[in-house]
């Protein structure tokens, strides 16, 4: 992706996170620092060491066809309302678009596990005849792209990217790719939900879960008592066009994507040094920006302390101690994996139509080897007109992408 | 000066041995290697016929930290890996990190892993609320499908983007797609692409027993797999990975590597149609066929031989077969159109790679690989599916194609340099 090629604009949001379902409430209670995160409900997580997760409330769920809601996973369900909420978000009707015009991107990070588990638990336990028929279309990685297809009609280039935390930002990057080759309109995001007992067992065994028994203490990157993270579900849906198409149907939009880079971390044991700087070198080159044209980062923030470190020397590495504002609001949420980074863009499209960086709840004590300029104490109002957004995905993806301000404000 | 995408280095990790020779003399031979499930007790099970490979990861060079940390899919990438960097001659060493890159697809990703640790942590289905004392340290890689890229990047030491696409059974395809476009646009000089799936488990064997997708001729599993046969009754799973070494082409030719082929075009579409359901006009293969055509600057008249989806199901077959037919018109009665699931079932996402490759194969060796156990045409499908005998064939440019559950349909052209 570069500057010369074909712009690729946002016009619609459909945030479906533990914060609210909708860009506007999100965007309130990121401001407000009203936190998504408490003690998991949905089973009984008293028997494991990690008991507090982000849930979405199921009031999502009324923007899904009844008629689906038995084909799909929670996973599946949480994209199509977002979906539903970004294309209305976008005011675009997409019966006027040609059918091959439009394309689904979409991030997914573990599939359909809530699914997969209880089809499994029935295999088990009852024999194999008694695996239900959705089974095959609901537990797959494509589940969500492919039902989003049908459900609107996009008959374009569709895909699924899966690099865990990575890609939510890799699928914009692909959307910019598409638009840059004709594509009219990508809806693009990603979402996920493994806050069944199998998914939660299984994020537990990373070593990465934070085993905190307070939700407000659990999640603290960049803390000296940063503990890990805590799991989350949900994400945001993003409606991708062509500047050209958004602006002949007078559309407005909250942003430009100017530059995506993405690389992969050196083997396990390598002398060589993690990418991170060098991707956000690459994404600064793709967008003809220069570290200094950029006014907030928002953070990957793992929380795990070794990550904390390292995401914050290439941030110094190229920007200097403390000379960009590093803001990381996912610590209402939790780490939201193939949901994660889309909802990180919408924030901080929110972020750039609002004119405001948003702080940081949680974390007080910035770890010494930190040098980052953590926005801790409150939003800034300093009208940030670029964002650069960070993503590390388990094993070593490393994406970055630079948003650049639009001409819309805050949704209603 | 436009960046082109050439073909390298091929590895193979397919039913029957693994290799690229293995599997190209499997092929050509126009044996099948379709049998009994031996993987699981699949008694009980409406399909128990698969095609399976004879692979073991310690033999095939995997050490043993390796072989514990990863699925089975896992192990046939790496080890596919190994084989194309092998195969292309390349010194990794010497070529830039930064500039290598890795997309790699699968479909169901680390499936067998994960449902093995299910099937403890949940001791055997009692548990809905699993035993965490019985999680293994790789579990989550086991959950997210990344990891299979994950393994592939280690084997290389990449360090530029790496992709895990997961659409279905066109991974394959969409990964060498993607991989190609990463040379194209100049965000790698060296890419590690192709696919891999190990579903051979009770979970997807039901889950295909549950919407009868799969065959349940099980009394004759080497002919089990019929493509475009009248007495077809569904496709025979597969498992098996390939890799591919892609290159920029006139950084290939000045360090003189064999060169199997270029990726000419490459288009994907939709049907928006239904999850497993094909409409019989086979509108939107047909305009990713056209489309890719059109990238590749060829008419339907260049194209010499097709490598067809052929699962062996009768709406895909049908579905296809008129595809062709509107996006080639009469061209599609003149060439050859072969499938080889016919011989090494369908591997979901793996299998479009395995296609690929044996595409590029096709091209070098100048043969056409039949179709399997074709002995009773169907007679809506009237296009020349080169029945039961490997052909002697001249091409320059050959057409691959994939469809899968998600109403994705991909098409790739592979051209002679």
């Amino acid at each position: 992706m570069n500057a010369s090629s074909k712009r690729a604009v946002v016009t619609g949001l459909g945030v479906v996170a533990p914060t609210g379902i909708g860009a506007r409430a999100h965007w309130e209670a990121v401001v407000a620092g009203k936190t998504g995160l408490g003690r998991i409900t949905r089973f009984d997580p008293s028997g494991y060491p990690v008991r507090h997760g982000g849930e979405v409330a199921d009031e999502a769920l009324a923007q899904v066809p009844t008629r689906l809601v038995p084909q799909t996973d929670r996973w599946t369900q949480l994209a199509l309302a977002g979906a539903e909420l970004a294309l209305r978000d976008a005011r675009v009707d997409t019966a006027t678009v040609p059918e091959y015009d439009m394309a689904v991107v979409t991030s997914s990070s573990s599939g359909g596990t809530t699914f997969g588990q209880s089809e499994m638990q029935r295999l088990y336990t009852q024999g194999p005849s008694w695996v239900g028929a959705y089974q095959s279309i609901a537990w797959f990685y494509a589940a969500t792209t492919g039902q989003l297809s049908i459900r609107h009609g996009m008959r374009g280039p569709c895909g699924v990217f899966c690099e865990e935390q990575a890609g939510g930002l890799d699928v914009l990057g692909q959307a910019s790719r598409l638009i840059s080759s004709g594509s009219r309109l990508v809806l693009s995001g990603g979402t996920d939900a493994s806050l069944c007992p199998y998914g939660l067992v299984a994020q537990m065994a990373t070593g990465h879960l934070s085993t905190v028994d307070d939700p407000g203490r659990a999640y603290l990157p960049f803390d000296a008592d940063a503990s890990g993270h805590l799991p989350g579900e949900g994400g945001a849906m993003i409606v991708v066009e062509s500047a050209a198409d958004a602006a002949s149907r007078g559309a407005r939009s909250y942003g430009r994507l100017l530059g995506h880079a993405a690389g992969f971390d050196p083997p396990p044991g390598s002398s060589r040094p993690p990418v991170l700087a060098s991707v956000i070198d690459r994404s600064l080159r793709a967008a003809g920006l220069r570290p200094s044209d950029v006014d907030v980062v928002f953070a990957d923030a793992s929380g795990v302390p070794a990550h904390d470190h390292a995401e914050a020397r290439a941030i110094t590495e190229v920007f200097g101690a403390g000379r960009v504002p590093v803001t990381a609001p996912k610590t209402l949420t939790g780490r939201l994996y193939g949901g994660g980074a889309a909802l990180d863009v919408a924030t901080a499209l929110l972020a750039l139509a609002a004119g405001v960086v948003p702080a940081t709840f949680g974390p007080s004590r910035l770890r010494a080897d930190c040098e980052i300029d953590l926005v801790l104490d409150g939003a800034r109002n300093t009208g940030p007109a670029v964002a650069l957004v960070l993503a590390k995905g388990h094993g070593g993806f490393t994406s970055a992408l630079l948003l650049g301000a639009g001409d819309r404000g805050l949704p209603d | 000066m436009t960046r082109r995408a050439v073909i390298t280095g091929i590895g193979v990790v397919a039913p029957g041995k693994p290799g690229r020779i293995a599997f190209w003399d499997l092929l050509t031979a126009g044996r099948t290697a379709t049998r009994t499930i031996s993987h699981f007790d699949a008694t009980g099970f409406r399909s128990r016929v698969a095609a399976e490979c004879d692979f073991d990861p310690a033999a095939a060079g995997l050490r043993p930290q390796e072989i514990r940390r990863t699925d089975r899919a896992a192990q046939f990438a790496m080890v596919a890996a190994r084989e194309a960097v092998a195969d292309s001659g390349l010194d990794l060493a010497s070529a830039d990190p930064a500039m290598t890159a890795v997309s790699l697809g699968s479909a169901v990703g680390c499936t067998m892993a994960l449902e093995r640790e299910y099937e403890v942590l949940s001791d055997g289905g009692r548990h809905w609320l699993v035993d965490h004392e019985f999680g293994v340290p790789h579990l989550y890689g086991h959950m997210v499908p990344s990891t299979l890229a994950v393994e592939v990047a280690w084997q290389v030491a990449a360090e530029g983007p790496v992709a895990l696409i997961s659409t279905g059974c066109t991974s394959g395809l969409d990964a060498v797609g993607h991989g190609a476009q990463l040379i194209e646009e100049g965000s790698a000089n060296v890419v590690l692409a192709g696919a891999t799936d190990a579903p051979i488990s009770p979970i997807s064997s039901a889950c295909f027993d549950a919407i009868k997708a799969t065959t349940p001729n099980n009394d004759d599993p080497v002919h089990a797999s019929r493509p475009f046969d009248a007495r077809r009754d569904g496709f025979v799973l597969g498992e098996g990975a390939a890799v591919l070494v892609l290159e920029e082409l006139s950084a290939a030719r000045s360090r003189g590597a064999v060169i199997y082929g270029e990726i000419s075009g490459f288009a994907s579409r939709s049907n928006a149609f239904h999850m497993t359901g094909l409409k019989p006009d086979g509108k939107e293969m047909a305009e990713a066929i056209t489309v890719a055509l059109g990238r590749a600057r060829l008419d339907p008249s260049a194209v010499d031989y097709v490598n067809a989806h052929g699962s062996g199901t009768v709406q895909n077959d049908r579905h296809e077969t008129a595809a062709f037919k509107r996006s080639l018109g009469e061209r599609a009665r003149e060439i050859p159109v072969s499938s080889i699931k016919s011989m090494v079932g369908h591997s979901l996402g793996a299998i479009g790679s395995l296609e690929v490759a044996a595409c590029a194969l096709a091209l070098k060796h100048q043969v056409v690989p039949p179709t399997a156990n074709l002995v009773h045409p169907d007679p809506e499908c009237d296009l020349d599916y080169v029945p039961i005998t490997a052909r002697a064939h001249r091409m320059d440019t050959i057409l691959s194609v994939g469809s899968g559950f998600g109403g994705f349909q991909s098409a790739m052209l592979l051209s002679r340099v």
